[in-house]
């Protein structure tokens, strides 16, 4: 076994290999570019290398680097991770040269399974099933025509070279056909400078379903079942499960022994997922084979019980996998939500910045199931605008699905991070829109739910009035604090009342408490009445409760007269007043959101060090307008909200003084 | 007996409903509600004890002898906010526009007289047409009876204003000698002379609005220290606000029990200070991660933003904060900041409320408009305000600390009483890139010179242990544990007594 290992990458995934690493008694080496340098991963390494500036390509990308630092440190392998260069064969070589083991498949695997032309061939040879379609090189539009016609429509026009959606198009007809090969043409030649272009079925209604591999030096090769990842936004994946809710044993087991055979085709030894499309009828077809370790892979750890890090380690060392195919059974359900440092509700734009509070839920059983999460960042952190948006993946274990998606449900209400914006909500209102918990969904999912972005989950009644009587049940707690203040009239304390009158998402609801020592319980004018238990007190931005026996998991900000408390996916202002308070409330005349000015204008004093935007262009809320410096500190104006820039009145180098106009808004 | 008592409430009733339905209802469409709806917001539940109920005017003028309504316009006396006793006066518009009469002055003297003598806050709740013309010089007469109460209260009890609708003419000048004005956005105004008068003399078009509107006043003006959305969200936060104030300067600014860790860690703020000396960072990120609960009362939130003010809690026990801000102008200090800085400062030291100063300031703000504008003078108020304050006095310094700057912020040499600075600390006259180009000007032309010579001066000053070899600095503290430091030196402080020689009232350079 090796003494010291280097992982070739950041964040998260360099954490969670340093943890498998440690356990097994090898010491680990960190590299680090300058924005990285108070990371995680270098924190959590025995060792750390800087090798170079921020932007990947010219530091956790360069081999050379790379390579330096495992001279500079002795390190005997290095993993990769996954990203940056984990399918490079050039970076598999260099090891090779250098007689450092690489911590992933041989060079020849991942040459084979890298290129989609390829990879569909040696597919083919090894009897995996294959979506129909035309491998060759295709010459022009007409011949893409007639390709399209005898595989049948719809078709989907790929860029052989391509991924992530870019130089790809579907055609229900000649005429799209057509356009199709043009534009994925000149896509693919400009995106990756190689043109080539092929066509296969268009699958519908299609799942995204994946095996996982593991195969050894010495022959043996295993599959370890499936992960559903259908849950995707714009090819991004969101959630992922495992097992999949869609598959039959049967489905599995071809599945399995056709990736193993794919595996054992290309000479494969060390874990890889072998992704596959699987339409309504249960047809899948191979997509592509990723010769590395998949960011979601956690999930089917939580079901086998095997450490893929481990393994990946030990079969790169020239160990034998010690489990076999008979082993490895499917124990439970487990569901992944990636993190993502974008704001849904700007239409996920990516967000960067401080994380002046990240508190992720604690890792262990949870109700009755369990909580993992694999994070690169901490509390003080910074999420830098160089790299992969993605800070943390949070995994739950259940022994069936519905308590894996409950234990989800509270470890996402329980998980705090703010000061940059983030798909915590979202992913919430996933974990409880009817068509995930029913486990009936496609790669569509996303864009055709949510075809206009997210705004935010309106609670139903039920939850509606649960958090309600939490609202109640703590806003007691805190009167009856304000009340204990030094200094009153002796004898003539206020007394806090019984009644009090909650209004949140425009519904009002008046409530009577009654306290004991365990909790309250709270009467709703139509009689019925939930009982609220939680060791909430005041100043806890986060309140575990149990509302009629069932948890309910609070984000909990003070506002005037309420809260402003976040579940579940929604996020609302619940107010609790008197009667007498609320009575006057309502009087209150609802106001509108300002209308600021269509203009931004100069907050201070300074130099105008970049305009980020130009005329006509269309902006979200957020987004970076201008930089200004002043008193030598640059500071970033940002959209007040979304909107069309129509002029542009200063520039890069104007000097400015309050309230000057640098831009106006249509 | 019985048709007695009957009669007494009939004109209960009757003075209750001020000016009528009709008025009331008018009241109620413009989005502001009435004189006593606005004293049950603010007092607790049943705590109001009126008095007054049945004054009325005593203009036989202009037809007033035929129009003499129960409480001649406004509405006073005492009740409490959490138990804790205050004097309230509350216009009320529906009764002849609020307007101020004699009589009107008279009761709202009476409750400042007793707030004096029983050290109790006043609150006033403004919403009046002005002064009642019909009485003349009776009028203005009871406004300067207020005034010169609002001068004799100034520093023995709080006293805070809301401005509720028009606050015009003369009567602006009693909420502006109260220590706290806040305002409601769209229903309240304050000026001198109306858009107008303003119009006939000087040509100037403008509305209300823009004339003394809450958002004129918060962040132009800086008359109000805040201003809020209807006359709902005002009144509570005023009874927020009130938790955090003594309720006179004989005693200690009120205790509540709390429910935060006093020896919370915060790790995160380690990182607070970016690596870049030229990077802003968030000074509020540091206030609620070391107050009590993260509650901030913010005062004066939207004017000179490069300083903050406002009150937190340490040990359940009011503070007051003052903060330069990075995220505005570096932070510097100029004109505006000073006195917004120096008034809370002076606020705090009346009324016994510790002082905690939180330093990042690169210095104040250069260029004609500065100087011109006096800040000299207003400079000096930040200065003079901290070096008169006898109430404990904590600083805490997280990155610069430059020049004379460095001695206004609660330093040293301000007999502050304990002096902590965070490893990132830089105390120093200036830069070190201002510093080279001064000392080494003969080298300028050579940038490999003067890089090794910012680097020998960064080397040397830029850092907090010249400062704390010299004792100008009590201790350098790690940043994640400032709650734990500054809640431990301001119990030490809790006995502090400090005699300053006879005066009869100092000289601040106004």
């Amino acid at each position: 076994m090796f003494d010291k290992i280097l992982i070739a990458n950041r964040g998260e995934i360099a954490c969670r290999v340093i943890k498998t690493a440690r356990r097994m008694g090898i010491k680990t080496v960190a590299i680090y570019s300058d924005a990285d340098r108070n990371a995680l991963h270098v924190e959590m390494a025995d060792e750390a290398v800087h090798i170079g500036p921020p932007p990947a390509n010219q530091s956790y990308i360069v081999i050379d680097k790379v390579m330096d630092a495992i001279r500079q440190t002795g390190a005997q392998a290095v993993h990769p991770g996954y990203g940056f260069l984990s399918e490079n064969p050039k970076f598999a070589e260099a090891l090779e040269a250098e007689g450092v083991a690489f911590v992933g498949p041989p060079v020849k695997a991942i040459e084979a399974m890298g290129d989609k032309i390829t990879s569909k061939k040696i597919a083919q040879e090894a009897n995996v099933s294959t979506v129909p379609g035309y491998m060759g090189l295709i010459e022009d539009a007409d011949e893409a025509v007639k390709i399209s016609n005898e595989i049948g429509y719809p078709v989907m026009i790929k860029a052989s070279a391509g991924g992530g959606g870019k130089g790809m198009r579907i055609a229900w007809t000649d005429e799209e056909a057509r356009e199709g090969f043009q534009s994925s043409k000149n896509e693919a030649a400009s995106s990756f400078g190689d043109d080539r272009i092929f066509i296969e079925k268009f699958v519908t209604q299609p799942r995204h379903i994946e095996i996982q591999v593991l195969a050894d030096t010495h022959g043996n090769a295993v599959y370890l079942h499936e992960r559903e990842c259908s849950i995707q936004r714009r090819n991004q994946k969101v959630v992922e499960e495992a097992p999949s809710p869609f598959l039959d044993p049967e489905t599995r087991k071809k599945m399995g022994e056709e990736a193993v055979a794919l595996a054992k085709a290309v000479g494969y030894a060390s874990a890889g997922t072998v992704e596959f499309i699987v339409d309504g009828d249960k047809n899948f077809y191979f997509l592509e084979m990723n010769t590395r370790l998949q960011v979601e892979h956690p999930v089917t750890e939580l079901i086998t019980g095997v450490d893929l890090v481990e393994q990946m380690i030990n079969v790169a060392a020239g160990g034998t996998l010690p489990m076999k195919q008979e082993d490895l059974k499917i124990n439970g359900w487990a569901i992944e939500n990636r993190l993502y440092a974008e704001d849904p509700y700007r239409g996920f734009l990516p967000s960067i910045g401080r994380l002046t509070r990240y508190r992720p839920p604690a890792e262990g059983p949870l109700g009755d199931g369990i909580v993992r999460n694999d994070t690169g960042v901490f509390e003080g952190g910074e999420i830098s605008m160089y790299y992969d948006p993605m800070i943390a993946k949070l995994c739950t274990w259940g022994p069936d699905r519905p308590t894996a998606i409950e234990t989800m449900r509270n470890a996402l209400d329980s998980f705090e991070v703010e000061g940059i914006g983030h798909n915590l909500p979202f992913v919430a209102a996933v974990m409880d829109h009817p068509k995930f918990v029913s486990g009936d969904m496609t790669t569509a999912f996303i864009a055709e739910e949510y075809p206009d972005g997210f705004d935010g989950v309106t609670l139903g009644e039920t939850d509606l009035r649960r958090v309600a009587a939490a609202a109640a049940a703590m806003n007691r707690v805190a009167e009856i604090r304000r009340a204990r203040i030094s200094g009153t009239l002796d004898n003539h304390e206020r007394h806090v009342g019984e009644d009090w009158v909650v209004t949140a998402q425009g519904a009002r609801m008046a409530v009577s408490i009654a306290a004991d020592h365990d909790g309250s319980t709270v009467t709703f004018e139509d009689g019925g009445a939930l009982r609220v238990e939680g060791a909430w007190t005041p100043g806890d931005s986060l309140a575990w409760m149990t509302v009629d026996g069932k948890p309910l998991v609070l984000k909990v900000e003070k506002i005037t007269h309420g809260y402003r408390l976040r579940t579940r996916g929604a996020d609302m202002k619940v107010h609790v007043r008197t009667p007498r308070q609320a009575e006057l409330a309502a009087l209150m005349p609802e106001k509108l959101p300002p209308d600021t000015s269509k203009m931004l204008l100069c907050p201070m004093p300074g130099l105008v060090v970049k305009i980020d935007v130009e005329e006509g262009q269309e902006v979200q809320e957020g987004q970076a307008l201008c930089t200004v410096e002043a008193m030598k500190m640059e500071n970033i104006l940002r959209a007040e909200r979304k909107g069309v820039v129509s002029a542009i009145k200063a520039t890069a180098g104007d000097s400015l003084a309050v309230d000057d106009v640098i831009m106006e808004f249509e | 007996m019985k048709d007695i008592l009957e009669e007494l409430q009939n004109r209960r009733d009757n003075a209750r409903l001020g000016g009528g339905q009709k008025r009331i209802d008018a009241q109620h469409a413009k989005g502001k509600l009435t004189a006593r709806e606005r004293i049950d917001l603010l007092l607790d539940e049943g705590s109001f004890e009126e008095y007054d109920t049945f004054v009325a005017h005593r203009c036989t003028d202009f037809g007033m002898e035929d129009n003499r309504p129960y409480g001649d316009g406004v509405v006073t006396g005492w009740g409490t906010i959490n138990g804790r006793m205050v004097y309230v006066f509350s216009q009320d518009f529906t009764v002849l526009g609020g307007s101020v009469s004699a009589t009107h002055a008279a009761k709202i003297c009476k409750i400042m007289d007793m707030a004096v003598q029983n050290g109790a806050p006043v609150i006033g709740i403004n919403d009046s047409g002005g002064a009642r013309i019909q009485e003349g010089v009776d009028s203005l007469a009871g406004y300067g009876d207020v005034f010169m109460r609002n001068i004799q209260a100034s520093g023995v009890v709080p006293q805070i204003s809301l401005i509720m609708g028009p606050c015009a003419g003369g009567a602006v000048y009693s909420p502006a000698m109260t220590d706290f004005i806040f305002m409601v956005k769209d229903s309240s105004y304050m000026f001198v002379t109306g858009p107008d008068v303003v119009k006939t003399v000087t040509n100037e078009h403008v509305t209300a609005e823009e004339l003394g509107g809450a958002t004129t006043h918060t962040r132009k003006s800086s008359v109000a220290d805040g201003a809020f959305e209807n006359d709902v969200e005002a009144l509570a936060e005023v009874r927020r606000l009130v938790d955090f104030l003594p309720l006179n300067n004989r005693e200690k600014p009120p205790v509540r029990p709390f429910f935060d860790d006093v020896d919370r860690i915060e790790a995160s703020l380690d990182t607070l200070v970016p690596e870049n000396p030229n990077t802003p960072y968030d000074m509020k990120e540091l206030i609620t991660k070391l107050a009590d609960e993260g509650d901030f009362y913010e005062i004066q939130e939207e004017f000179a933003k490069n300083i903050l003010t406002g009150f937190v809690r340490l040990e359940g026990q009011t503070v007051g904060v003052v903060a330069n801000q990075p995220l505005v102008l570096a932070g510097c200090l100029d004109i505006d900041a000073s006195r917004k800085a120096a008034r809370f400062v002076r606020f705090c030291d009346a009324f016994e409320i510790p002082l905690l100063t939180l330093v990042d300031v690169p210095g104040f703000m250069p260029g004609t408009t500065q100087e011109y504008g006096g800040v000299i003078k207003h400079g000096a108020k930040l200065l003079y305000a901290y070096g008169e304050a006898t109430v404990p006095k904590v600083t805490v310094i997280t990155r610069k600390a430059y020049g004379g700057a460095y001695d206004v912020m609660a330093s040293k040499h301000l007999q502050a009483d304990v002096n902590y600075a965070w490893p990132t600390s830089e105390i120093a006259v200036m830069g070190a890139k201002g510093a080279v180009e001064i000392l080494y000007r003969s080298e300028l032309g050579d940038t490999d010179k003067i890089a090794a010579r910012t680097a020998e001066y960064e080397d040397r000053f830029a850092n907090p242990f010249v400062a704390a070899e010299r004792g100008f600095i009590d201790e350098v503290i790690q940043p994640r544990s400032t709650r734990k430091r500054v809640a431990r030196a301001f119990a030490a402080l809790r006995n502090k007594t400090v005699q300053t020689p006879w005066k009869k009232h100092n000289n601040i350079p106004l």
